[in-house]
C-alpha cells in the first residue's frame, strides 16, 4: 500500500492528462528569476516548436531587458534536464513532450539583470 | 456533630497520576482495539504506556488556572493598546502587512492544528499522552484565538484582514500552510506528535515566536507582542513534550526508530518549507529590524538542533535529511520569497515594496555573500521601474512543488544560479518537486500526494490557456480579496495613505486622533 491508512486505499490522481482540456507545459528561462519560478501552461500539443518560440514566449517573458538580446541561434533548449535541438516546424508532441513536461531554455551570455540571474 | 476529615494534600507527582494516568480504564464489553483504532496502524510498538510522564506534570485544573492568570494580564495589555490608539504608534504602516501575514498564514495554521491534536487527544492509546494532546489542542485554540484579537484592532483602520479564514481555504500563497495542516491532520496520532510537537515546535518554532515577536515589539506592537509572548510560554513546554514524547518511542521499542527517523526528515522538512514567509517577515516586512533571518536560524535553530540531535544520537536518531540544504538556505530563503511575493504583488492580501536604500545597506551588511550578488539588483530594477510609473508584475501561473505546494522559486544547494527540479514517473504520470526532500516524501506516500489540489492547476482545471491573462489575480478576487485595495504596491495603498493623514509613525507628534 502506497499511503500509510488505516483500511484499503486508493485514489486516482487529481491532476492527470484528462483533466484538462490540453495538456500542461512547464517553462523556465534559466538565470532569469525576476520570473521567480517557472511557468504553468495549457497548450495543445499541436503546437509547433516555431509557434511556441515567436508567439508563446515572447509573452512570458518579453519584459525582462534581456529578452531583446536574444541570439536565438545560440539558444540551449531543455526537455526537463536533457539538452536537445528543436525542430522549427515540429509539433511539441512530436519532440517528446507531454503531459507536465518542463522545457527550459537557457541563453548563454544573458545572464539576467547586472548578471544577476534575477 | 460528624467529626471533619482532614483531607490529605496530594503531592505534585501523586496529583498528576490521579489526573492522568488514574483516569484510564481497560474496557470489558468492547476489545480496547476497536475502541482504539488508530492505536496500531503507523507500526508503533508501545509496550509500557506507564513510562510516559508529562514532563510538566500539566493536568487541565493547572492549565485552566495558569491560562487564565495570563490571559488577564494579556488582555489589560491588549485593551490598553487599543484604548490609546496604538495601531497608529507603530513605526510605519508597512509593519501592518506583518500582522497581516501573521493573521493569514499562521492563525489558521494553529486553528487547523488545535483540531488535528483533538483527534489525537482521542485516539492515542496511552492515557497521560491523550491528556498532554488534549491540553495542547486546548493551547493552539488559544493561540488562534489570541492572534485574531491581537489584530483585531488593526482591522478595524486598515485593509487586508476582512475575511481570513475563506482566504486560508483558496488564497494560491497559502496552499503551502493549508496543504502542511491537512498532511498532519490526516495523518495519525504518532506521527502528528513527531509532526506538531518535536519536527515544527521543537526544531523550528522559535524562528517565529522568539526573533518576530521582538521585533513587532520593537515595532510598536505591543498587541501581537505580548499575544506571541504569552503563546511563546505554551511553545516552550510543547518543544520539551516533543522532545520527551520522541524519546519515549524510541525506548519502547527499537524497531520505531526507522519510523521515527521518516517522521522527522518528512515533517522537519514541511516546517521548513513554511519558512520562506518566516524569513521574509523578519527581513522584509518589519521596518525596524532586531535580527536577520540568517541569525535568527543559527541561533535558534542551527546551534540547538545540533545539540538536541548530540543528545539523542544514542537512540539512534540523526539529523533530519534536509538539514544540510536548509542550513545552505539561509543566505538565500527571505530574498528569494520576497522577490516571489513581490513579482505577484496584486494576487496576494497585503502589500509589497522594494526597500528603502538604508534597508537594502542593511541587508547588505546581513548577507554579505549573497544580497549584493544575487538579490539587490532585481530590486534595484523593480524600484527602477516603479519610479518610472511600470511597476514589475508577474502574470503568469507559477509551477508548484507536488508535495509543498511552494512556488518552485528555491534554488540548488551551494548554486543560486539554478532553480532545484525533481521529477519522478508515478502510475504513468510526471511528478514535479522543489527538492529531494519533498520527492522522498512523495515517493513514501505517493497515493496520499497525487490527491494534492496544487492552486495553479485549480485554475486550470477550468480555464484555457488563451483566456489566462491575470488568472492569479482573478483567482484571488474570486476569494474576495478587493484588487488595489488589499493588496498592490505598499507605497499606492489607502493604507499608506490613511496613516500618513493620520499623523502615524512611532514619535506621534503629529497624531491627528
Amino acid at each position: 500500500m502506497s499511503v500509510t491508512a488505516i483500511g484499503d486505499y486508493s485514489h486516482v490522481s487529481h491532476d492527470s492528462a484528462a483533466r484538462f482540456s490540453e495538456p500542461l507545459l512547464y517553462v523556465a528561462w534559466d538565470e532569469h528569476m525576476m520570473f521567480a519560478a517557472p511557468v504553468v501552461l495549457p497548450l495543445s500539443p499541436e503546437t509547433t516548436f516555431e509557434q511556441l518560440q515567436m508567439k508563446v514566449l515572447p509573452k512570458l517573458y518579453g519584459e525582462h531587458p534581456d529578452f531583446g538580446r536574444i541570439d536565438w541561434n545560440r539558444v540551449q533548449w531543455f526537455r526537463g534536464d536533457v539538452m536537445f535541438a528543436p525542430r522549427a516546424t515540429d509539433t511539441l508532441s512530436t519532440q517528446g513532450f507531454g503531459h507536465k513536461s518542463v522545457l527550459r531554455l537557457r541563453t548563454p551570455g544573458l545572464e539576467g539583470l547586472r548578471g544577476s540571474c534575477g | 456533630m460528624d467529626k471533619r476529615v482532614e483531607k490529605k494534600k496530594l503531592d505534585i507527582a501523586a496529583r498528576y497520576a490521579a489526573m492522568s494516568h488514574d483516569l484510564h480504564w481497560e474496557t470489558s464489553y468492547q476489545p480496547m482495539e476497536k475502541v482504539f483504532p488508530f492505536a496500531r496502524y503507523e507500526g508503533i510498538r508501545i509496550h509500557d504506556w506507564e513510562k510516559w510522564e508529562d514532563p510538566f506534570f500539566m493536568t487541565l485544573d493547572i492549565w485552566w488556572r495558569q491560562q487564565g492568570e495570563k490571559d488577564r494580564r494579556l488582555y489589560a495589555v491588549m485593551d490598553a493598546f487599543a484604548q490609546n490608539n496604538g495601531q497608529i504608534g507603530v513605526t510605519d504602516a508597512r509593519y501592518v502587512n506583518a500582522v497581516k501575514l501573521v493573521l493569514q498564514a499562521f492563525s489558521p495554521l494553529k486553528y487547523a492544528l488545535h483540531r488535528a491534536f483533538a483527534h489525537a487527544a482521542r485516539n492515542l492509546p496511552g492515557d497521560a499522552l491523550r491528556i498532554a494532546a488534549q491540553l495542547q489542542g486546548a493551547d493552539e485554540l488559544r493561540h488562534s484565538q489570541l492572534e485574531v484579537h491581537a489584530a483585531s484592532v488593526y482591522n478595524k483602520y486598515f485593509n487586508g484582514m476582512h475575511e481570513v479564514p475563506r482566504w486560508f481555504e483558496q488564497a494560491w500563497y497559502l496552499a503551502p500552510v493549508k496543504s502542511f495542516a491537512e498532511d498532519v491532520a490526516s495523518a495519525g496520532p504518532f506521527e502528528l506528535l513527531v509532526a506538531t510537537s518535536f519536527s515544527f515546535d521543537t526544531l523550528l518554532s522559535d524562528t517565529l515566536f522568539v526573533p518576530f515577536m521582538s521585533a513587532a515589539a520593537y515595532n510598536g506592537d505591543l498587541s501581537l507582542a505580548s499575544s506571541g509572548l504569552s503563546s511563546q510560554a505554551d511553545t516552550a513546554r510543547h518543544k520539551n513534550l516533543g522532545i520527551s514524547a520522541v524519546k519515549f518511542l524510541l525506548e519502547q521499542d527499537t524497531l520505531n526508530t526507522a519510523t521515527v527517523q521518516r517522521w522527522v526528515d518528512k515533517w522537519f522538512w514541511r516546517s521548513f518549507r513554511l519558512m520562506p514567509l518566516v524569513a521574509m517577515l523578519q527581513d522584509y516586512m518589519v521596518p525596524k529590524r532586531v535580527m536577520s533571518w540568517k541569525e535568527a536560524w543559527n541561533e535558534f535553530v542551527e546551534s540547538p538542533v545540533n545539540e538536541l540531535f548530540a543528545e539523542l544520537a544514542p537512540y539512534g536518531l540523526k539529523k533530519p535529511a534536509g538539514w544540510a540544504q536548509a542550513c545552505d538556505a539561509k543566505d538565500h530563503l527571505s530574498h528569494q520569497a520576497w522577490n516571489a511575493f513581490y513579482g505577484y504583488g496584486d494576487a496576494l492580501a497585503f502589500h509589497t515594496w522594494v526597500p528603502e536604500n538604508d534597508e537594502l545597506d542593511w541587508l547588505d551588511k546581513k548577507y554579505p555573500d549573497s544580497f549584493d550578488r544575487w538579490y539587490r539588483p532585481r530590486l534595484a530594477h523593480y524600484a527602477q521601474r516603479a519610479a518610472a510609473g511600470q511597476r514589475y508584475h508577474n502574470h503568469a501561473l507559477p509551477m508548484q512543488c507536488q508535495v509543498c505546494q511552494q512556488p518552485m522559486i528555491f534554488t540548488e544547494t551551494g548554486n543560486p544560479r539554478w532553480i532545484a527540479y525533481r521529477e519522478t514517473q508515478h502510475d504513468g504520470e510526471r511528478f514535479h518537486f522543489c527538492s529531494e526532500p519533498c520527492e522522498t516524501i512523495f515517493g513514501n506516500e505517493p497515493d496520499k500526494y497525487v490527491q494534492a489540489r496544487l492552486p495553479s492547476h485549480e485554475i486550470l482545471h477550468t480555464h484555457r490557456g488563451d483566456k489566462l491573462d491575470d488568472a492569479l489575480k482573478s483567482s484571488i478576487a474570486q476569494a474576495g480579496v478587493v484588487i488595489g485595495q488589499d493588496n498592490g504596491d505598499f507605497n499606492q495603498s489607502i493604507d499608506h495613505q490613511h496613516f500618513e493623514e493620520w499623523g502615524g509613525g512611532q514619535d506621534m507628534k503629529e497624531a491627528k486622533l
